[in-house]
């Protein structure tokens, strides 16, 4: 088999999507840690339009972006099926893949604060809403009994955006107004290959205060 | 090839996003219902119900079935009516082209956006950052005919829609592709000899008429 590399960066919720999946598949893959903000000569090799992790090499080509990584993932190791088979039931998880990803929203919620942080606090909702009533209904999993894509994409929610939320300060997602979602995320960090692929969550939160700080720090004039 | 089933199409002129799902049902020989959504009066019933969440065309309705989202959409033709094939044969070729499909959605609309919704005059920078990316698409395409290597494929089907509202772009940012990005346009020049191509999209002069007239209507004139 082909090595498999995969260049990531320990808080990021993108490099851990790719980490599941490639354990969930049972690849074996080497780990290469970037050490941001220095990034290494082979990343910017790698992904030199965006410049970013997540990026999984195979047989030394490189593939970017997480969700386009995850794909790949499942067409190169087609057993243990992370994707509905049947052409319909495919293209409706991919529509639940891409829903709510990269929204300048979360961003706002993160960086700003005050009117523009509101605004973007109220879209959160507003989109967690349909992702928990229409996306994940009366389900366990988005992927059904078991977790898949949909369940991977949306992985950031437990422990990413709860570190995010305290961090800023301002509580989103409560179990009395996302019940459904709320039990998923319970659910989600009890699968095996999830809990045992997490990072610490002190640390996480320590670097996303971090992060939320500078954001904020008034400017010096 | 068969139909397999009733197939409408849920769609408007000026939409790239529908031109993009138009080609692709064309390319594969697909008789389909196309259904116009009238750009300034309310969105249909149909629309309303098919896809609640975005209430955006395109919507491909496949015996009943409703699906939204151009990618998931272009994808799902190509999976389900199997000649000739879009994507990439390889499951690294497919990711090369779902990368840039992805860099696509991300950036050129917007780009293009910031130029032709300018109230006075077009600030040097967003010129300045279409070109770049229009190099960077040019750099993805390398000495290929297409895309897709030798033959019209996925990634020219996502991209070309996208070029009849260049002509708008050039009017209001006051520069021309041609002349900017050679290999673009030679490109666009080639999927412009398609028939399926010239059938899908609209006169670039009618959507620059539809461009001036909805930036009355957002009081920009």
């Amino acid at each position: 088999m082909e090595e498999v590399k995969l260049h990531g960066f320990w808080p990021s919720p993108f490099s851990h999507r790719v980490i599941w999946a490639l354990k969930l598949k049972g690849v074996e893959y080497e780990y290469i840690e970037e050490d941001f903000p220095n990034k290494s000569e082979l990343l910017l090799k790698y992904n030199p339009v965006h410049k970013k992790i997540p990026v999984l090499v195979h047989g030394g080509k490189p593939i970017a972006e997480s969700l386009v990584i995850l794909e790949y993932i499942e067409e190169t190791w087609p057993h243990n099926p992370l994707l509905p088979t049947d052409a319909y039931h495919k293209a409706i998880a991919r529509f639940w893949i891409q829903f709510g990803q990269g929204k300048d929203y979360f961003r706002s919620f993160f960086q700003e604060s005050g009117e523009e942080q509101e605004k973007a606090a109220k879209e959160i909702l507003e989109m967690l809403k349909i992702l928990e009533e229409q996306g994940l209904g009366d389900k366990k999993f988005f992927g059904g009994d078991a977790i898949n894509l949909v369940d991977i994409a949306h992985g950031w929610l437990p422990l990413w955006f709860e570190t995010i939320q305290e961090a800023v300060g301002v509580k989103l997602m409560e179990p009395t107004t996302f019940p459904r979602l709320h039990a998923w995320m319970l659910n989600f960090v009890q699968v095996d290959v999830i809990k045992q692929n997490l990072p610490d969550r002190q640390k996480l939160f320590a670097h996303m205060k971090n992060l939320r700080d500078k954001f904020v720090a008034p400017t010096i004039v | 090839m068969s139909n397999l089933g009733e197939v409408v199409l849920l769609e408007c002129w000026a939409s790239p996003f529908c031109m993009r799902v138009k080609i692709a049902l064309a390319e594969k020989g697909v008789e389909y219902e196309a259904r116009t959504e009238d750009l300034y009066g309310g969105k249909s019933d149909l629309l309303l119900t098919s896809n609640p969440i975005y209430k955006k065309v395109p919507v491909l309705l496949h015996n009943g079935k409703p699906l939204c989202e151009s990618t998931v959409i272009v994808a799902y033709i190509d999976e389900t009516w199997s000649s000739p094939p879009l994507l990439p044969a390889s499951a690294y070729g497919r990711a090369q082209a779902k990368f840039w499909a992805d860099f696509i959605d991300k950036k050129v609309f917007d780009a293009g956006y910031k130029i032709w919704i300018c109230k006075g005059e077009v600030p040097e920078t967003a010129k300045k950052d279409f070109i770049e990316i229009l190099k960077q698409l040019e750099g993805a395409l390398g000495e290929k005919d297409f895309f897709g290597g030798d033959s019209f494929g996925f990634l020219d089907i996502i991209l070309i829609p996208l070029t009849s509202w260049f002509y708008s772009i050039e009017k209001f940012g006051g520069f021309e592709v041609k002349e900017e990005c050679p290999k673009f346009s030679a490109w666009m020049n080639r999927c412009m000899q398609r028939e399926n191509v010239v059938n899908a999209l609209p006169d670039p002069k009618k959507v620059y008429e539809f461009v001036v007239r909805f930036r009355k209507m957002q009081g920009i004139e």
